[in-house]
């Protein structure tokens, strides 16, 4: 439980967040947490990005009905995360490709599929032993 | 001229990822201390290489992994690859499906599991305990979890215990995870012979 600790602080605010900044991440994973009814971890990212000197745009992104709007680079941000979250089964090669028009560096494709893959297990984890809990 | 697999299958194919993995001449420290790269250890794959352009994750992943499919006690090492089966069946992640089922034949020298899974998904017939297994691990892959208080009484009912529960949630779970890089930062190839 602590490495998975390590892991969220390493996903989320890392040393060096490269293309990604700490209130987008935080944004990100807000929305993850919506796509897969999570309300708790929707309350602890909210928490998150509140406390990351967030700008207005950075904090549009957890809204679940934002598609990015006028920005190229945002959009293809969210259309990925919420591929990615909901339906990775669906997500191909073309997928990476609309990140690399939009500019992302590979480094930066590489952190952001860290960023849903990890968020993704932990709602998981916490699911499961809630239901552990529930038996007791 | 190799062709990408679309189908489950247990020939475990090459991983070729879309995006390009980390040169190790450019590597920064860091890097080359979470790849553990010694002289004399200089074979890294394409996989690693290229979730090394995150270091940060990267470095508490592998121990994450490892303590979690590799752990003493708890569930038994193969029926932890059926939970990492389910979940690579629901994300559709044929490589790690086809390393994770080879695993699990090896385990156990009893192929007939993986191949009534293969073809029949949640609908094979498997000893019961497998079928609960197989059942969660799946469950708990949708998106949302799917996964609900009947399901956890079945694997209590199968004659799982609480530490056993645990190593599924965590097994399925993970995959969850390494699906989600395998199946979208690369394919899944078969060279031709």
């Amino acid at each position: 439980m602590a490495l998975t600790q390590q892991t969220h602080d390493a996903a989320l605010t890392p040393a060096d967040p490269g293309g990604l900044t700490h209130p987008e991440r935080a944004a990100l994973a807000c929305r993850i947490a919506k796509i897969n009814d999570a309300r708790d971890f929707e309350e602890h990212f909210e928490a998150l990005l509140d406390n990351s000197g967030a700008s207005g745009d950075a904090a549009r992104i957890a809204d679940i009905w934002f598609d990015g709007g006028s920005d190229s680079r945002l959009k293809a941000l969210i259309w990925h995360v919420d591929l990615v979250a909901h339906a990775p089964k669906d997500a191909t090669r073309r997928d990476i490709e609309l990140l690399r028009e939009a500019g992302l560096a590979d480094a930066d494709i590489v952190r952001l599929s860290e960023l849903v893959a990890f968020v993704s297990y932990q709602i998981r984890v916490a699911a499961g032993l809630r239901l552990m809990r529930g038996m007791e | 001229m190799s062709k990408v697999v679309h189908e489950f299958t247990t020939a475990i194919p090459e991983w070729k990822p879309y995006v390009k993995p980390l040169d190790l001449a450019e590597a920064a420290p860091a890097q080359l201390e979470a790849l553990k790269i010694t002289p004399s250890n200089t074979k890294v794959s394409d996989y690693v290489l290229v979730l090394a352009h995150d270091v940060e994750t990267l470095t508490h992943r592998s121990p994450l992994f490892n303590g979690v499919m590799y752990n003493k006690g708890g569930l038994s090492r193969a029926e932890r690859e059926i939970g990492a089966v389910g979940a690579s069946i629901v994300n559709r992640c044929i490589y790690c499906a086809a390393v994770h089922a080879g695993r699990y034949n090896q385990l156990t020298k009893d192929e007939t599991v993986i191949a009534a899974i293969f073809a029949d998904g949640v609908e094979a017939e498997i000893s019961p305990r497998l079928k609960a297994i197989l059942d969660f691990s799946v469950k708990l892959s949708k998106c949302p979890s799917d996964a609900d208080a009947s399901d956890m009484q079945a694997l209590v009912d199968a004659g799982l215990g609480k530490d056993e529960i645990l190593d599924l949630i965590l097994s399925s779970s993970l995959f969850g995870w390494a699906n989600r890089l395998m199946h979208t930062l690369g394919e899944p190839l078969l060279g031709s012979d």
